[in-house]
Formats: structure tokens, sequence, C-alpha cells
């Protein structure tokens, strides 16, 4: 008798992924229908597929699925939850698609506090088109449409989206990991495991953003795609917690956004958002 | 249950949906289809439903997406700049094959143009709401009474042939007050073995999608809604006719406009000229049998609409130059006048007489 000890989350279908050799989306996907496995919740939740690399999501997980217009995701979920209350929805969404073309939709769901999990892949570029400038690209960072560098007096600085995201009242949970060692895919787990929690929980919105790699846009091998994003990336995209109002105690967006609507009133704000007040 | 009851045509849409068993209503603010909103807003949550104010008319149309996606009864309501603004979004659900009904309460154009009526949006609505291949199908009601009837009926259209549906309004009947009978709540559903629901593990899993990479598998797609549009086309047309029988100048007017076109052609018949009337109720199936079978009989035909001449091509079609099709309007938010309606037929009338043919 062989025992198991690896094997395809029940949450994947059996299709091959079309991402490349290196390409973090492969390891997020996994983490996303593990959760999904050990909550039991494949049968009950509906994701929602970006349009980007991983347009194709809608293929690769085996719960119920929909593909949304570019960036409209967390507008399509919306609909999906206020119609499906009692189901798990989340988006899978990168940054071109979540940060630019999409962010009214984003900081909307968000500060409603609609009751849906986006993950949100950061890997500073646009993969699907071929590589162009993203509103996460690093600053002085070469893509096809910033050849000479990413220049800010011209194209603007990069957005730190989960930080922006913690200063509205509707987020429960917004955290930034990464895939690029053992520990962190496990925390990283963790965090999307607490997502889902969360969500399920009533919460309110809960949002991981996974800075992750492009090697083939990058222009880089697989290790040295890491590489570049430990030295570069996180730096200007720490990882942690930026709001996550059950470590805070409470147990719902609407208790947190009422205690801190009365410190405010008081002239008391807390000065720092962040797990530890 | 037969009783008449006075309401704005905004509100008895709105009313007419709840009861078509519309629980999802997502809006943005927009002139002149606002008391649709305030009405939704305040009826929804009393019926078990949402009403939500989006962000934006795109956010709204896509949050129809989900919830039709969901199987539910969705609805949003807007008006010509709005609507550009779903465009994006209708051409999704076209694609996915989701029902979902909008509204378009029409004010004039172009870009911001004015707030006052206008159907200047019949390209729009029939031709390219959105990217792609697909059409919707359109309703143009014509009183407060058949705004009632036909948002209750584009519920049923929607979930029969799986396709968005546009009513077709202006400013002008959504302001408007009449008295209706409005219908009994609907009770029975389809089934949609389609919706995503989540599996519960008895099924695989669905996939509302409008994704073909495979040029051959997105072909096949458009050809088998095309298909299903065949059969719209063949069983869904719809018209009123009015005096047309016997009629040498056939007037053809949609919505508010018909209203006028209406007293124009009785003016005219009081003048000795034998003028008719047909309605167009769906602009798309466009009812081109009515008009072609006309073209057997009349004489010439006019089209009257509150635009620079959108309709009049659909009618060239279906006339195919058997008669000559000529257009009269106002745009910019004027309504045509009874009697600047009946001038342009008898003028055309004139024109006959001189011996033209
Ligand atoms: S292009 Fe980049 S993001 Fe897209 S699959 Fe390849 S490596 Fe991943």
């Amino acid at each position: 008798m062989s025992k198991v000890v690896f094997e395809r989350p029940h949450a994947l279908t059996d299709l091959q992924f079309t991402y490349c050799p290196g390409c973090t989306h492969g390891i997020t996907h996994r983490l996303v229908a593990e959760t999904l496995d050990e909550l039991g919740i494949e049968g009950t939740t509906v994701g929602v597929a970006p349009v980007g690399c991983s347009v194709l999501a809608y293929e690769f997980f085996a719960c119920d699925m929909v593909q949304a217009a570019h960036g409209r995701a967390p507008a399509v979920a919306t609909g999906l939850k206020r119609a499906l209350p009692e189901n798990v929805v989340f988006t899978y969404q990168g940054d071109g698609d979540l940060a630019s073309i999409g962010m009214a939709e984003t900081v909307h769901a968000a500060t409603r506090g609609e009751k849906i999990t986006i993950i949100f892949i950061n890997n500073a570029i646009y993969g699907m088109t071929g590589g162009q400038l993203a509103p996460t690209s690093l600053p002085n960072q070469v893509t096809q449409t910033s050849p000479f560098g990413r220049n800010v007096d011209n194209d603007g600085f990069p957005i730190r989206v989960v930080e922006m995201l913690s200063t509205l009242d509707g987020v429960a949970l917004a955290q930034r990991v990464t895939m690029d060692s053992p520990k962190n895919v496990r925390a990283a787990k963790r965090a999307i495991k607490k997502a889902f929690e969360y969500q399920i929980e009533g919460a309110g919105f809960t949002i991981i953003e996974v800075v992750s790699t492009c090697p083939t846009n990058w222009g880089l091998s697989p290790v040295d795609a890491m590489q570049w994003l430990r030295d570069k990336m996180l730096p200007y995209y720490p990882l942690g917690v930026y709001k996550d109002i059950k470590a805070d105690g409470f147990a719902n967006v609407a208790e947190a956004a009422a205690a801190r609507a009365a410190e405010l009133a008081a002239g008391s704000a807390a000065p720092a958002e962040g797990g530890e007040a | 249950m037969t009783e008449k009851v006075l309401m704005k045509g905004n509100e008895a849409l709105a009313e007419a949906a709840i009861r078509a068993g519309c629980r999802f209503f997502f809006g943005y603010p927009i002139t002149p289809q606002t008391e649709l909103a305030a009405y939704m807003a305040k009826r929804m949550g009393k019926e078990g439903g949402v009403y939500l104010q989006a962000e934006s008319e795109i956010a709204a149309i896509n949050m129809v997406y989900g919830a039709a996606g969901a199987g539910k009864r969705a609805m949003t309501s807007s008006s010509s700049p709005g609507i550009s603004l779903k465009g994006e979004g209708i051409s999704y659900m076209a694609g996915a094959d989701l029902p979902g009904v909008i509204i378009n309460v029409q004010r004039g154009g172009p870009g911001l143009g004015g707030i006052q009526p206008s159907q200047s949006d019949y390209f729009q609505a029939t031709r390219a709401t959105g990217h792609g291949d697909f059409h919707l199908i359109v309703l143009a009601p014509s009183t407060v009474q058949e705004m009632t009837d036909y948002v209750f009926r584009a519920f049923d259209l929607a979930d029969e042939y799986r396709t968005p549906v546009m009513i077709l309004a202006d400013g002008m009947l959504g302001q408007m007050m009449e008295p209706v009978v409005l219908p009994e709540p609907k009770t029975e559903f389809p089934e949609k073995p389609w919706a995503v629901t989540g599996h519960k593990g008895q099924r695989s899993h669905n996939i509302v999608n409008s994704l073909h990479l495979q040029p051959e598998r997105l072909e096949e797609t458009n050809i088998e809604r095309y298909e299903r549009y065949a059969r719209i086309k063949a069983t869904e047309q719809l018209a009123e006719e009015y005096l047309v029988e016997d009629a040498d100048i056939v007037v053809v007017a949609f919505g508010a406009s018909s209203r006028i076109a209406r007293s124009a052609v009785n003016k005219a018949r009081e003048k000795g000229i034998k003028a008719g009337l047909i309605r167009p109720i769906t602009l798309w199936p466009f009812p081109e049998d009515v008009i072609s079978a006309a073209a057997d009989r009349a004489k010439a035909f006019l089209t009257v609409e509150m635009n620079m001449g959108q309709m009049v091509d659909d009618v060239r079609l279906a006339v195919c130059g058997r008669k000559p099709v000529e257009f009269y309007g106002r745009a910019g938010g004027i309504i045509p006048t009874p009697a600047e309606t009946l001038a342009a037929i008898e003028r055309l009338a004139e024109s006959l007489e001189g011996g033209a043919r």
C-alpha cells in the first residue's frame, strides 16, 4: 500500500495550466484550491476570472466560474454575492485588471464592504499583452512601453494597493504575501485561507495581494526572477498585514468602522493602521 | 385586479419589473430616469430584493451580469450617455448568453447632449449597443400602460432566448402620468440549469463566459446565437397597424413620436388624405413583414422620429425601393407637433399628386 503524499487539490480541474515556467500564478492557484478543499466550500463557491494571463482561471478552478470584462470582476462579484449571499465569491485579478482599468470597481467594492475575497496578483507588468507598463511597475523599470525605464515625471508613481485599500472602512483584511520561499508560501496559504474564513464569517471585504513573478516579460530566468522579486519588489511592496479588523478585536467592518468614527470624533484617532493597535 | 392607478411612466416601469420577479436593481443617477431608481430604492427592500446604487454605469451593468449569471432576474436603467457606458457590459452579457433587462429613458445627444426627450439612440439600440456580432431584443412603449406591459414581457423574453432585452423609452414617456392596470405578480419562473450557483458536488462546474480563443469555436457560438436571432425574427416581430388597410401614405413612428403621428394621421384623414400608421413595437426584431406587406398597397411612407433620421433606414430596407420613403423629425429634445407632422404628410401627398409616380 502506498501512501498519497501529494495530489492535485479537488478544487482544481485536471487541465494543464497555461502559465510560463517560473510564474507564480500556478502556486497561487494551488493555494486557493487547497483553501476551497480544506474549508469544504468548492460546491458553494463562485469564482470570477479577470482579463489577463489568468483569464483561463475559469477552466482551472473546479468551482462554478464567471469570466468578467477587464477590471470589472469586483462589480460582477458584487452582483453574484448580492444574489447568492450564502455562497462564497472570490475574484482573481492581475495588476492591470485590478489597479488600472478596474480601480473604481475595486475601491467601491472595498468601501461597500462587499463580502467577497480578492486574490490580487502584483507582478509589476502586463503579462498577457507582452510586458507593458503596469500601475504597479517600479520607478525606472524597463517595460515595452517604458523602454527607458518608468519615468515617474511622465508615468507617475506605482500604486501600493493594499496600503491604499486599508484606509477604507469596508475592508476587513488587507494583507500582502509572496511566493519566494516555502516559508512565505505557507504564510500566503494562511493569509488566503483567513480571507475566505473572514468572508464566510461575514466580516467584510478581504484582499490578499500576492507579489508575483513574470519571468517571461521581465526577461529573466525563473531563478533570477525570484531574486529580482526579492531585491526590487519586496522593498517597494513590503509584506505584511495592513488591516485585520478581527485581530483588532472587531467581528465585522461595521463594528470596526463605528469604533474608528468614534475615535475620530473624539479627536484621538489612532496614529497607525495595522494589527497591533 | 383590473383596477386602474395613476402612475408616472418611470415608476410604472419599476413596479412592473418588480412584479415580473426582478429582485436585483443596479443603477446610477442620471436624468431623466431618476424616479425609476428612487422607486426601486423604496420598494426593493420590502420585496426582499436588492437595490444598489453602483459607482458607475459600467459597474451597474456588470452587477447585472453577476446577478444574472447567478440566475436571478436583474435590471439596470439609465439614459443615453449612461447606456453608452453600459455598452461593454451589454456586449459581454450577449456573449455569455445572459438574460437581463436594460431600460433606456432616452435624451438628446450626442455627447452630454441635453435632458429633453429624444429617440436618437435607435441606432445604438438596434445596431451596435456594444462591440461584436449581437443583437438585443428592443421594445418601444408609447404609453405608460405599455411601459408596464413591455417590461413585464421583457423579463420573459430575456429568459426564453437567453439574451439581454432593452426597453427603449424616452424622457416624455418616463415623466408622463397615465392610468395603468398593473400585472399580477409573477410566481413561476423558468429553470436555469446553466446558472452559477455553486455546483454542490452534484454537477461539473458551470462557467459564464464569452471568451473563445479558438476561431472555429467562437464562430460556432456566433452561428448558434444567430440561429436564435432567426427564431426571434420569425416569431417576435410586433407592430400596431392603424388605418393602414386603405392608406396611400403610411406613417411609421415608434414610442412617443407615434402618439403625435397618430393625431397627425387623424387630421390628415379629416382633410381627405388617406393616411395610416404603422407603429413598430419591437424595434429589433424590426417588424419588416408588416412594412413590406404595406409597401404592396401604399403609395409612400413617411417615418416620423425624434432624431435626425434613424429608423427610416430600417423602413427603407423593408420597403426595398418599391415606394418612396420620406423622413420628418425634430432633434435636440424637441417633440414634433401634430401640425408640423400633418404638414409633412400633406407635402408628401402633394408630391404624389404631382405625378411623381
Ligand atoms: S506572461 Fe508572465 S504572468 Fe503571464 S503566465 Fe507568463 S510569466 Fe506568468
